[in-house]
């Protein structure tokens, strides 16, 4: 289907002169000579730009006539995955290295755009530092390896200790279970109207933060899944539970209010704003929210350690493990056009050596997957709930690792908003979920749960 | 031969304009035409080889929840906005402006024009800031007592309908301005002496005389905001939920959003056809050649 792809092209070359002109940078990596680095630039994400300015200089000295340019994508993460997949329509623009996440790995190999890393990572002797998980993290359908992590995360409750005290509880609060964790938000409500008791991120706009942090945090502590022995499970009490406990949150006014909940930049000011000035009580949130107060991070707030308590996501009734998590993480992959794919393995092995890999885990709390940054006492001591979201490994989940997933993320995205809006009851939503994921998997693909 | 070559020394010259509309104009519309039968997408296995998928997408259009209450958003989007407001709004202020004095004329066709100079994203800007819960229309009514709701939360399709009728009338206006300058006097003078009222004047003599410009203005301004995208992103995403997802809105967010550009492109063939529909009405109901 040569003339299919044609079609797109006009689509593509409009999108494309708006995604360039927005970044000001007009480059294409269409000789040589020059190493094109996309990556993801937006709000308090500022590490993946100041790695990347750290490698460039260094990249260029020692490999002289080759360039880097690097094409900071200034989107929310949805957006930068519709523009990186613009930009790599076309090998003008389709760029050597870019920043990838491992759950978008999966489905780009099947769209033919990252290549392959396996023979430069059997000549890389720092390759078995990586532990198995990111190596697998990295892989496609086919076995080999696209993406080289860059550091994981896991999920939990970040709160804000002030505000719990004013309501009266503890200082070590940690909920047992969904109930146990309302009933928190229910008494800082009472105690501090003008408080957010609780956020979670939900609706479209959030993307698949919505869907990773609020939605699987939930329906991963209920015993369900979303995707069992190789199909989509569909029906489950446990997916209707999960909505119910968004709507519940959204119409009792425990979380911020829709349309705040709606606008593209709540990540922004819950993790820069709302949590450091106290108006915030508990946010459902990743283990890298600390980097913003960092010193080094966009929103640096130096008493963030003593003021800022953990607890993990309890499960729904408390059940077996007790707690939940979700782990991601993002890669470095390698564009299937690339004309220098020996350099632009180059610009990878510096950038995640054992120095940047250590700095950027620190700088942007990663949980580290190479073992000698594990072990170095700058990463072990760089950040005090380092220690805790680490330990949150042993109760982690995965997102299904297949390429239908960025689309069923999607339809989780829509029932998500239907509910908090109260456009859909938590049944309605999930029968329309479930009609919507038939319609992508196809009906062979999914089992009743 | 002569009349052949006259034919190609006529035909030369206009080449290069034919070749670049060609291109830029029909390309895309017949290429965006033809994904609308492809499972054309941004990721995965057809992203790189789009199947003929024949009227899968259209089938799972019609099966959409979404896509009839989009359908009907847009169709109240635009009859509110453009046939109506749009279109009354610029009726009344040409011809209040025609017996105006002088400097109210001014002022207040600069007032309405200034919204139509403006770039579309600056006017989406304003209108998001002067509905926003906290705007300029909640601080004012906070001045005199009322607590004004969120609108483009609660009202999103009132908020846009009115942003897009203060957009959009001064088009209207100065088309209907143009035409009412053209109605001879000594019609509505002889009705006058014949005893006719106002009203009656406008129904009977006016109206008759200016209905060409009224089917193309209702034409122009109909497409127009049709197609109405940046306005609605800017003011509410579409949202909350989908209440306000008109179909440009929804064709973006399934192409570009969830990366099915396949199926977003027959959401844009449905949208032709529903401006086509519209078009075939006023060209029946207002039959600008006859006379």
């Amino acid at each position: 289907m040569r003339t299919a792809r044609f079609f797109v092209a006009p689509v593509t070359a409009a999108a494309l002169a708006l995604s360039l002109a927005a970044c000001g940078s007009g480059g294409g990596a269409a000789d040589d000579s020059t190493i094109t680095v996309a990556y993801q630039k937006f709000g308090n994400f500022t590490q993946a730009d100041e790695l990347f300015k750290k490698v460039k200089p260094a990249f260029e000295e020692a490999n002289p006539g080759i360039t880097v340019e690097l094409v900071p994508i200034e989107a929310q993460q949805n957006d930068y995955f519709t523009k990186l997949a613009l930009m790599n329509r076309s090998p003008s623009t389709a760029p050597d290295v870019m920043y990838e996440d491992t759950f978008m790995i999966k489905s780009d190999v099947e769209a033919g755009y990252l290549q392959p890393l396996d023979d430069y990572l059997a000549e890389w002797d720092e390759w078995d530092q990586f532990v198995d998980g990111a190596k697998e993290a990295g892989a496609g359908d086919d076995g080999k390896t696209y993406g080289v992590s860059m550091g994981t995360d896991t999920r939990g409750l970040w709160f804000n200790k002030d505000v719990l005290a004013k309501a009266g509880l503890p200082e070590d609060w940690a909920p047992k279970s969904w109930d146990e964790l309302l009933e928190a938000a229910r008494t800082i409500k009472e105690s501090d109207p003008d408080v957010v008791p609780f956020n979670m991120y939900s609706g479209k706009p959030q993307g698949e933060a919505a869907v990773m942090q609020g939605f699987e945090m939930l329906l991963y502590g209920t015993g369900d899944t979303l995707y069992e022995d190789g199909k989509w499970v569909l029906g489950s009490q446990g997916f209707i539970d999960a909505l119910g406990f968004v709507e519940t949150v959204f119409t009792e006014g425990l979380a911020p209010t829709p349309q705040q909940a709606l606008d593209t930049n709540i990540g922004n000011t819950v993790q820069g704003e709302w949590l450091p000035e106290g108006r915030v009580g508990i946010a459902l949130d990743g283990s890298w929210v600390a980097g913003n107060w960092l010193e080094s991070g966009a929103a640096p707030w130096p008493e963030w350690s003593e003021k800022m308590g953990t607890a993990p996501m309890p499960t729904q009734e408390g059940q077996d493990p007790g707690a939940v998590s979700m782990s991601g993480g993002w890669t470095l992959a390698m564009g299937a056009g690339s004309e220098n794919p020996d350099a632009a393995f180059e610009f990878i092995s510096m950038a995640l050596n054992r120095e940047n890999s250590l700095w950027f885990d620190v700088a942007n709390s990663q949980i580290a997957v190479r073992t000698d940054v594990a072990e170095d006492p700058e990463y072990t001591k760089s950040n005090p709930t380092t220690k805790f979201f680490t330990d949150l490994v042993d109760v982690t989940n995965f997102r299904p690792a297949t390429s239908d997933y960025p689309k069923v993320s999607n339809e989780i995205m829509v029932a998500m908003e239907a509910v908090m809006t109260g456009q859909q009851t938590p049944e309605e939503a999930a029968a329309a979920y479930d009609e919507a994921v038939a319609g992508i998997v196809g009906d062979e693909n999914t089992t009743q749960g | 031969m002569a009349v052949t070559s006259r034919g190609v020394a006529r035909v030369v010259p206009l080449a290069p304009a034919v070749v670049l509309l060609a291109l830029f104009m029909l390309g895309p519309v017949v290429w965006s035409f033809y994904g609308s039968f492809t499972n054309a997408a941004l990721t995965g296995p057809a992203a790189l080889n789009p199947e003929w998928i024949g009227l899968d997408n259209y089938t799972a259009l019609l099966g959409d929840p979404e896509f009839p209450k989009s359908l009907w958003l847009t169709v109240v989007f635009v009859f509110l906005s453009a046939v109506v407001g749009q279109n009354v709004m610029g009726i009344l202020l040409a011809g209040l402006l025609r017996s105006a004095v002088k400097p109210v004329r001014s002022i207040a066709s600069t007032v309405v024009v200034a919204a139509w100079v403006l770039p579309e994203i600056v006017a989406a800007f304003a209108a998001y800031a002067f509905f926003h819960s906290e705007g300029t229309l909640n601080t004012m009514l906070a001045g005199i007592g009322v607590t004004g709701p969120d609108w483009l939360y609660s009202t999103p399709m009132l908020a846009v309908i009115v942003a897009n009728i203060w957009r959009g009338t001064a088009f209207s206006m100065m088309v209907y301005s143009a035409a009412l300058a053209e109605v001879p006097p000594e019609l509505t003078e002889a009705a006058q002496l014949d005893g006719a009222n106002g009203m009656q004047r406008l129904a009977w003599v006016t109206l008759p005389v200016i209905r060409r410009s009224i089917s193309t203005n209702l034409m122009l301004t109909t497409l127009q905001t049709l197609s109405v995208f940046t306005l609605i992103y800017v003011m509410t995403g579409g949202g909350p939920g989908t209440d306000s997802s008109t179909l440009p809105i929804l064709a973006y967010q399934e192409a570009f959003k969830f990366a099915q550009v396949g199926y977003g492109t027959a959401i844009a063939t449905v949208m032709i056809i529903v401006g086509a529909v519209f078009s075939v009405i006023y060209i029946r109901a207002l039959r600008p050649e006859v006379d």
